[in-house]
């Protein structure tokens, strides 16, 4: 466990690092990903040492957002003067989006013939 | 009485009792959601931050306080993102059979969810720190923070913003994609990564693993794509 968890954050410090120094506005995190991702594929081993650590977190992904939510103590007065429209928006947007998304994928696998399996 | 005063002063300045407070109610979020047959209405994130709230207000604690002991919890995000990696590799052969279609999604959906969501506030006279704040909100919280920081929004409210749109899109999407009888488990997945992000991801890891892997691609290439598309797109609107 204790390989898992120092591999997984020495790809995040990594990326903390690369993303500071190439100045590009893509958080260390994400950057991490990708350099695990990269060491997976190369390292067999790797991603046995990994797998249980990482379904373990991903598994219990929705609590890790619980903490900067309860934040939203903070900014109910804000939010509050614009209640009505806050509303419209997160409805309409994530809707829209979520549709457009969607159609988008569906219609470009159709015309390009990507299949599943 | 006297003594719980004391005990409660105690623990109330360490880190010990919001620590537990957030499993207790993540916990009890879950239970609730899990016996509601996993109805998306039964939002686990939501659920928490409700009780939670609530606790907060009751016991006259500020949220700095609360924080304290919930960044434990909070640290977690980058190394599960980093953990994202997992799913990806799985599925590696599969995203790349589905290349263009993904590439169209992303495109789609991350100007689709700004420009709506920008013109929409514009519309209801919302300019400044707000409309700022607003422009990153489908991406996962700790990038909409920095996208905010970045373009003059406030990071706590980009925070919250982002949270809140990944907990619309989780209830939404599974009665919002039944309606346009859209089957393709990778395109369901895919469209809620990108638009809600982690909370959205975690919804579509409950629901199919196909959906889970393909809603995580869309939530790590619409922080990219957030990252540098808002920068771009909110001075139109300012």
């Amino acid at each position: 466990m204790i390989h898992a968890i120092l591999a997984i954050l020495l790809c995040q410090m990594a990326g903390e690092i690369l993303s500071r120094l190439s100045g590009l506005p893509v958080p260390g995190p994400v950057i991490g990903l990708v350099l695990l991702t990269t060491g997976l594929a190369a390292f067999p081993r790797l991603r046995d040492i990994v797998r249980p650590v990482a379904q373990g977190i991903l598994g219990n992904l929705a609590l890790l957002f619980v903490p900067a939510g309860v934040g939203v103590i903070g900014h109910l007065s804000s939010l509050a003067s614009h209640a009505g429209a806050l509303v419209v928006i997160f409805l309409g947007s994530t809707a829209a989006a979520i549709s457009v998304g969607a159609l988008a994928f569906t219609a470009v696998a159709r015309l390009t013939g990507s299949r599943d399996e | 009485m006297s003594e719980f005063t004391e005990i409660w002063s105690y623990l109330s300045r360490g880190p010990l009792l919001w620590l537990t407070a957030t499993l207790a109610a993540y916990a009890l979020a879950d239970a609730i959601f899990r016996a509601s047959g996993r109805s998306p209405f039964a939002n686990p994130v939501l659920i928490s931050v409700v009780i939670l709230g609530i606790v907060l207000h009751l016991s006259r604690t500020p949220y700095a306080t609360y924080f304290e002991g919930a960044q434990f919890v909070h640290f977690l995000l980058g190394p599960a993102i980093v953990c994202l990696a997992l799913p990806l590799y799985d599925n590696l052969d599969r995203l790349r059979r589905a290349i263009l279609p993904v590439g169209a999604a992303l495109l789609a959906g991350s100007l689709t969810a700004m420009l709506v969501t920008l013109g929409l506030a514009r519309a209801f006279g919302i300019d400044g720190t707000l409309l700022a704040s607003l422009a990153p909100k489908s991406a996962t919280a700790p990038v909409a923070i920095g996208v905010a920081e970045h373009i003059g929004g406030s990071p706590t409210l980009a925070a919250v913003l982002a949270i809140l749109t990944g907990i619309t899109g989780a209830i939404l999407a599974t009665p919002l994609l039944n309606l346009l009888r859209l089957t393709d488990w990778r395109a369901r997945g895919f469209a809620l990564g990108v638009t809600s992000h982690g909370i959205g991801t975690a919804r579509a890891l409950q629901v199919n693993p196909t959906a889970g892997a393909f809603a995580g691609l869309g939530m790590v290439l619409n922080a990219v794509a957030t990252a540098l598309l808002a920068p771009l797109i909110l001075p139109v609107f300012q």
